[in-house]
């Protein structure tokens, strides 16, 4: 088992109001077999023992697919390893004697919370206008008799693999939210369930971003680099055709 | 303790009609004067907390995460069955129904596994509607496949990750009516209690993860859909927040816990690396239709891999259960591995694996269209371990995943305490002793999607309702025990951090009430439980402070319960003396070291009644029987 110690900068921030300020802190030799929040599952018990308050951060299935984790890591959300959540993270991307810089999401929109926590409910306030098909329980065709070409199905859920971690908002210098409403956007606008609501989804979504503060986009890309879901910027391309084409040639508001 | 299931008369399939023919409805116009609270937001509680809110009715939702769409029915990946029959394979709601009955060890109950069979068609419809991007073939049509158990095809996927795309789907009709007014969101919220006002389930109190701050809610009636409960084992697939403190809680206050021994361990995980671990990770056991599982012939074998020539190999699934092969059920290849890794096969630098091999699929099918199967499944191997399952074999092993117990429900999915139901995989009620795999996401969706709207509004409509408001004594009281117990964790400061009790009880589990149990060990963990729990509440290290956030303090009360709960699993264990399902009594064997049922003694649920600190809970039965399906052994060669 090969083992690396590393020097964490980690940010400490007792409450939203508080002034936050980098601590360091010495690992011992790791497995390059852990994972990066292992990792700090391992320092927070050193420091519990040692009567200092562990780092808060999010965090939930451990697997790269229920969005809670992230935490920008030199400088790059979810760290170094492209198409990787920070728990899909593991140590063998690092090497021995390393400093790792590690802070929390950061945007107008994402209010902190505690140390590398955040509030992201903003994403819940943008699919509330509109990320769904309007479709009450009960009732619902058999679901062969609307086929859906392949390809279609495929881009859709290409888009829809989004897990709204907010990587690609912390990542573009505008904190802008375009990625994952443009996520949203195509995948129901490629699906033919999509289409009844398909204007007023796009003009209702992108008018809640802007009031929630989020930022627009300016084809940096940055956000797709980031994307540990590899949800590329061709799905902001389609959430502007799509805004146009509903602002110009629909009747909705 | 009342135990009657309320299973509608009448015939198999005729009875869910009939019943919701009879149940009495709520008017309309009526139904806004309701409130209901549903407690988690995974495909269950959201379905649940959705439709309700469709229906008129004034719903809260509470999670513990920071949004609903991020309960751990996100990381279902293989997908969710339908009696479509899509396939012409020879599928029906009565073959779903059977393979149910029998993939659970005949220890459900028939009416509500035949209603599972009979709306699962109607889940894939509604999903379909909502959007939900499910795999399609070139003509348009909805694609399937084979998975755990089945010899038809009707499960349906999206990729490795069904339950997302699942979740999305509920998530999306949830977001809708907290648009519309008719559902509020309570994220960051955990239940720390049930409020019980003369009999009935009348609210909840919640701590604010972010503020620190306790809070009531009243209401008609609560909805339970907390999940599972196999975190009790520290390592296990479930998300680190996963907890049974919801429904022990709800235990605790009169509703009756079933078969809480039964768990189900699944195949296909990534084996133990080390002691720092903090999960396991499951790789789909969609894996199976194309990896063959093998160890070495001859213990000691140390080559690597693929320096080992097919006559030194044993398929052994392929070899013991030809018909299944690969495809048997979780329980059964979860124990044929642990079986050869006992007798020295076991493979990788622990011993405790077995290789699950894609070369012949590979050779057979190309590289491209194995990639286009499990691509995703293969990176996250390939993230989590360092190695290409593509050029080397995976290495897997069983793990904690999926527990079939949980609060006993009638056929209204209500429990013991009368208004309060219980959804998903926090009730005990569909699938046994063991769970097919993609039978997770169906049930989940059944009860919230259809079950739950038709059965709530029966139990509201008979009303008799007294005004309870959150001033009342029965709240007032819980509020102030529940304040008092955190404040107590916080005052041990003692010498040892929540996770190092948490792992030395999970690792207590899962040695004497894991994959194989008997009476001595069981009679051990009996013994040992209370020591650890007694050590916990004088020893334990809480830092930081109440009122802000605090994860330590969050683990810790789950910790606490979990230290109580843990003592109820093993005594029902040591209760069922027959191997049933996943539940596998040394004493109670075949020749061929397979589960030997005692039909006799134990086809019935077992259900536990709190009797108070201190006090052994009480045994009560709820016999099952069997109309329809011979009980038969459960044999797969």
């Amino acid at each position: 088992m090969k083992t690396i110690s590393l020097n964490l900068r980690i940010w400490r921030q007792k409450g939203p109001g508080a002034t936050g300020e980098f601590r360091n802190y010495e690992t011992g030799p790791l497995s390059t077999d852990m994972s990066f929040l292992e990792m700090l599952d391992v320092l927070n018990e050193h420091l519990t023992l040692e009567g200092e308050e562990p780092v808060a951060f999010d965090h939930d299935c451990r697997e790269g697919i229920c969005g809670m984790c992230g935490a920008v890591v030199n400088g790059r959300p979810h760290g170094p390893q492209s198409r990787t959540t920070l728990c899909q993270l593991h140590l063998r991307q690092f090497h021995n004697g390393d400093t790792i810089v590690i802070e929390p999401f950061r945007a107008e929109a994402f209010k902190p919370l505690r140390d590398l926590m955040v509030d992201r409910s903003a994403f819940d306030g943008i699919i509330q206008n509109g990320g769904y098909v309007s479709v009450n329980t009960g009732g619902a065709p058999d679901a062969n008799a609307l086929p859906i070409p392949q390809r279609a199905a495929e881009q859709a859920l290409d888009a829809s693999e989004c897990i709204g971690c907010g990587a690609c908002v912390a990542a573009c210098p505008n904190a802008s939210a375009m990625l994952f409403v443009g996520a949203k956007v195509s995948h129901l606008a490629l699906l033919p369930q999509g289409q009844p609501e398909r204007n007023r989804r796009v003009i209702n979504m992108v008018r809640k971003m802007d009031e929630l503060g989020f930022g627009n986009c300016r084809n940096e890309r940055e956000c797709e680099r980031v994307c540990p879901k590899g949800v590329t910027i061709r799905n902001i391309a389609r959430l502007n055709r799509e805004f146009l084409r509903a602002a110009f040639l629909s009747e909705e508001e | 303790m009342n135990l009657d299931a309320r299973i509608p008369a009448g015939p198999l399939s005729e009875k869910w009609d009939r019943h919701r023919f009879d149940l009495k409805l709520v008017n309309p116009a009526n139904r806004r004067k309701f409130e209901i609270i549903v407690v988690g937001a995974g495909l269950a509680g959201a379905s649940a907390a959705a439709t309700l809110g469709e229906l008129g009715y004034n719903v809260k939702c509470f999670c513990i995460q920071d949004s609903p769409r991020r309960g751990h029915s996100i990381a279902a990946q293989g997908g969710i069955n339908a009696a479509k029959n899509y396939q012409n394979d020879g599928d029906s709601v009565y073959r779903l129904f059977f393979d149910t009955i029998k993939g659970g060890d005949f220890r459900a109950r028939e009416a509500n596994v035949y209603r599972l069979a009979q709306l699962s068609t109607a889940i894939i419809d509604q999903c379909v509607a909502q959007g939900v991007p499910f795999a399609r073939e070139y003509g348009g049509l909805l694609a399937n496949r084979s998975f755990g158990g089945a010899q038809v095809s009707r499960t349906f996927y999206a990729r490795g990750q069904t339950g997302q795309q699942l979740l999305l789907g509920a998530y999306g009709a949830l977001m809708r009516q907290v648009h519309l007014g008719k559902v509020t969101m309570f994220p960051r919220k955990e239940m720390m209690d049930l409020v019980v006002v003369d009999g009935r389930a009348r609210g909840i109190v919640v701590r604010d993860m972010v503020t620190g701050r306790f809070d009531s809610h009243s209401a008609h009636a609560v909805v339970l859909a907390t999940g599972g409960y196999g975190n009790v084992y520290f390592l296990s697939t479930n998300a680190m927040a996963s907890n049974v403190s919801a429904t022990w809680r709800a235990c605790k206050r009169g509703a009756g816990f079933g078969n809480p021994g039964f768990v189900q361990i699944h195949p296909t995980c990534i084996p133990v690396h080390g002691d720092y671990q903090s999960k396991l990770t499951l790789m789909s056991e969609s894996l199976r239709n194309d990896g063959r599982v093998w160890v070495p012939l001859h213990p000691g074998d140390k080559r690597a891999p693929t320096q080992i020539p097919d006559a030194d190999r044993d398929y052994f699934l392929e070899r013991k259960y030809p018909a299944f092969g690969n495809l048997v059920p979780r329980d059964v290849a979860s124990r044929n591995a642990k079986e050869q890794c006992d007798a020295g096969k076991g493979v990788g630098e622990t011993g405790l694996a077995v290789y699950l091999d894609f070369a012949d699929a590979i050779k057979r099918d190309g590289t491209g269209t194995i990639r286009k199967k499990y691509g995703n499944l293969f990176d996250m191997y390939e993230k989590i371990t360092g190695e290409n399952p593509m050029t080397t074999p995976m290495m897997i092993f069983p793990a904690v995943h999926y527990t079939m117990g949980g609060l006993w429900v009638d056929y209204n999915l209500m429990s013991t305490i009368p208004g309060l139901f219980v959804l998903g995989e926090a009730n005990f009620s569909d699938h046994g002793a063991n769970r097919l795999g993609a039978s997770a996401l169906m049930q989940g969706l059944a009860d919230g999607y259809f079950i739950i709207p038709n059965t709530i509004g029966g139990y509201l409509a008979q009303g008799g309702f007294s005004a309870v408001a959150t001033d009342h004594a029965e709240f007032k009281g819980c509020l102030e025990s529940a304040t008092e117990r955190i404040r107590q964790l916080l005052r041990i400061r003692g010498k040892r951090t929540v996770d190092d009790f948490h792992r030395e009880l999970g690792l207590l589990m899962w040695d004497k009430c894991g994959m194989s149990r008997n009476e001595k060990g069981l009679r051990e963990a009996l013994q040992k439980i209370p020591e650890i729990r007694a050590e916990f509440w004088e020893n334990v290290m809480v830092p930081g402070e109440e009122a802000n956030i605090n994860q330590s303090l969050e683990r810790a009360s789950r910790v606490a319960d979990y230290l109580e709960f843990a003592e109820l699993m093993v005594m029902d264990a040591l209760e069922r003396r027959e191997s049933c399902g996943g539940h596998f009594r040394e004493e109670s064997q075949t020749g061929n070291n397979e589960a030997l049922r005692d039909d006799a003694n134990y086809a019935h649920v077992a259900v536990w009644e709190y009797a108070g600190p201190g006090k052994p809970p009480m045994l009560h039965k709820e016999p099952l029987i069997f109309e329809e399906c011979e009980l038969c052994e459960r044999c797969y060669t």
